[in-house]
């Protein structure tokens, strides 16, 4: 049962650290960055009949998080095979 | 039918359907009891889950809240729905490797230290009850408003049939329950929004009416209206803010890292069979919120146009409108002016209502009528406004059980087994949890009907205080394998102390220095937990250097909840 190595284990490890890193980068872009810091540079842009900024902070930013989730629970699912750690 | 006997209809079936789960649900074991035999279906958690977490307040007050906020409105849908990709990605799968029963049991164990486990209870237990008491006055206004029973009255009902499926069912009972709870309330809240949205902008989803031309053939885009209307009536633009944005900026990161850190959404995920579940569970919990938290600001858009035109007269230049006459106004205004929720005063004597955000305004608007109103505002259908009621009492219910729950483990695992009573057999402290549900049902009932005028102040303190105490020592737990007890308790410790005496200062001590010109560097005390966080992150890293790392046996603990092989069921003792 788990890792056949010491190095596997430091290896999952790494790539679950990057997963995370990619998405929660993600994850911090469209919220806090579109949402509230770029807010007014990119209200100056049309999207349908929302100011882009404004549409990022009420709705964009929660369809990525949904998004963001299963991408997650995805790749995990697939690393965790790769390794042989996955459950029964 | 009338809407009182339509009411009537619908909010008690919702209830014989409540009951009749709790009675095929009920717990026999602690581990049913407790994390509802770790068996939950990941689809059917991340529907308990959503319930779970939408509040009385979420459904009945945050649409409202946007209406008024406009796009500061952003900081709660952000922070309540981005804090469960923390939650997915940083936390649940992890702690369900772990497999024990309670927020309290990670940290004790996981930091070898009954002081540890002690602050943890201690705040878990504060956090709960200070979101129970609002949520019991939640399930007293719907009722008084609607079956027109008297706030009291509402709020024993509500506690009767929490007491019944909540002492009966635990975790399981609940879990089922929110279940339907959970349809219920966004049923409930999907079907008027589609209603108004199909009126007002004639697309059938709120999400992509928010963003359309009016129905009324002007061409003008909603939003565009609502700016205009807002700079007409002296209100700031609707698309843009008035905080400032690094208030903003820290109000969603204390909001978020909160989320992340209330026990009741993290032992959501206990009680699922799998890591794997876990993770899906998470998806599938933000999904579900995420159907209600993206119509919210919708509707807040559509009410907030509705309104002003009702009170002001439908004109294409507000500038120009003098108001509807109050012997013409809708029936809607009378009904409610009955619940305070709304009130005019003519000022200018003239018999007509007008609202502004100047001088000329004779209107008082309280903010809870946007969703509770809106039915009748928008003329839908009596069994409509009927649905609303028993979606504003699904969601209160939810939310209370959940807690409630919390509660009743603390103090029957945490305190008892973990504690003080290290040898009580499982039989007794099934009794014991079961007890402890039961008085903090009462507690509960007690403040719903007796509020402490600081519900609303102490929301921003539950969320700052899950903030700045579980969430740095949990994160540290899973990803720090050599922090010890003594950095995580000084971390905690620090991080409480900061939050709350920033709080209690500007909320309590002095309330009237709580403006920007005092706040350090202009946080507001509901964004102060993202700071308090960073404090207890500091300060765990310098007592950390100065004391012993981990122990090899905790260091080896955590390395193994980091794959999730041999995760097995939720752990007893």
């Amino acid at each position: 049962m788990g890792f056949k190595n010491e190095e596997d284990k430091k290896a999952y490890w790494h790539a679950n650290l990057m997963l995370m890193a990619k998405l929660l980068t993600v994850w911090f872009v469209v919220s806090f960055g579109c949402g509230i810091l770029l807010v007014d540079q990119l209200n100056t842009i049309p999207f349908f009949g929302f100011k882009l900024g404004f549409w990022f902070a009420q709705q964009g930013a929660i369809y990525v998080f949904v998004a963001l989730i299963f991408i997650y629970m995805h790749q995990m699912n697939k690393l965790d095979k790769k390794f042989g750690v996955e459950e029964e | 039918m009338d809407i009182k006997t339509l009411t009537f209809l619908i909010v008690g079936a919702s209830f014989v359907l409540y009951i009749a789960i709790a009675i095929w649900a009920r717990a026999g074991s602690t581990k049913e009891f407790y994390v509802a035999g770790g068996g939950v279906h990941p689809i059917a958690n991340g529907m308990a889950t959503a319930a779970d977490w939408m509040s009385a307040a979420s459904f009945i007050s945050m649409a409202g809240l946007i209406s008024f906020m406009g796009y500061d409105g952003a900081v709660y849908l952000l922070g309540w729905t981005g804090g469960y990709v923390l939650l997915a990605l940083c936390l649940a799968p992890y702690l369900r490797k772990f497999g024990k029963f309670t927020v309290p049991d990670f940290i004790g164990d996981r930091y070898y230290s009954q002081t540890a486990r002690t602050v943890a209870v201690l705040c878990a237990i504060f956090v709960c009850f200070t979101y129970v008491a609002g949520q019991m006055r939640g399930v007293g206004v719907v009722f008084s408003r609607f079956l027109e029973v008297d706030i009291t009255s509402g709020v024993l009902i509500g506690m009767g049939i929490v007491f019944f499926y909540t002492v009966l069912g635990g975790m399981k009972g609940i879990t089922y329950t929110q279940v339907a709870q959970y349809c219920v309330l966004m049923f409930a809240y999907l079907v008027p929004a589609v209603f108004i949205s199909i009126m007002v902008t004639g697309h059938l989803l709120p999400q992509t009416g928010f963003g359309a031309t009016l129905a009324d053939g002007s061409g003008v885009y909603l939003l565009d209206k609502l700016d205009g209307l807002s700079r007409e009536l002296g209100f700031h633009e609707y698309t843009s803010g008035s905080k400032s944005t690094l208030d903003v900026f820290c109000i969603t990161a204390a909001l978020m890292v909160g989320t992340a850190g209330l026990p009741h959404v993290i032992v959501r995920f206990f009680t699922v069979p799998k890591v794997r579940d876990a993770r899906k569970s998470a998806g599938w919990a933000l999904l579900f919120i995420a159907v209600v938290y993206t119509t919210a600001p919708s509707i807040a858009s559509f009410a907030r146009v509705n309104m002003i035109e009702t009170i002001n007269g439908p004109t294409i230049d507000a500038q120009a409108a003098t108001g509807t006459a109050y012997s013409e106004a809708p029936s809607w205004i009378t009904n409610w002016e009955k619940t305070g929720l709304i009130s005019w005063d003519d000022k200018n004597q003239d018999g007509k209502m007008f609202y502004s955000g100047d001088e000329r305004n004779e209107m008082k608007v309280d903010r809870d009528i946007m969703v509770l109103a809106n039915p009748e505002i928008a003329d839908l259908p009596a069994w409509v406004i009927a649905l609303v009621a028993a979606g504003g009492v699904a969601a209160a219910l939810s939310t209370s059980a959940g807690l409630l729950l919390v509660i009743s483990t603390s103090v029957s695992h945490d305190l008892l087994k973990r504690n003080l009573m290290p040898n009580i057999k499982d039989k007794a402290e099934l009794f014991y949890a079961r007890l402890a549900a039961a008085v903090a049902i009462c507690v509960a009932g007690w403040f719903g009907i007796n509020p402490p005028g600081f519900v609303a102040q102490v929301v921003a303190f539950a969320f700052g205080l899950a903030a700045s105490s579980f969430f740095p020592a949990i994160i540290m737990g899973i990803f720090y394998k050599r922090m010890n007890s003594q950095g995580a308790i000084a971390g905690m410790l620090a991080g409480i102390g900061f939050t709350t005496a920033y709080i209690v200062y500007f909320k309590f001590v002095e309330p009237a220095a709580n403006i920007s010109e005092n706040w350090w560097f202009g946080i507001s005390p509901e964004g102060i937990g993202a700071l308090g966080m960073l404090v207890n992150f500091a300060v765990a890293f310098i007592v950390f250097k100065f004391t012993a790392d981990a122990p090899k046996e905790i260091q080896q603990l955590v390395e193994d909840i980091r794959y999730p092989q041999g995760a097995g069921e939720a752990q007893d003792h």
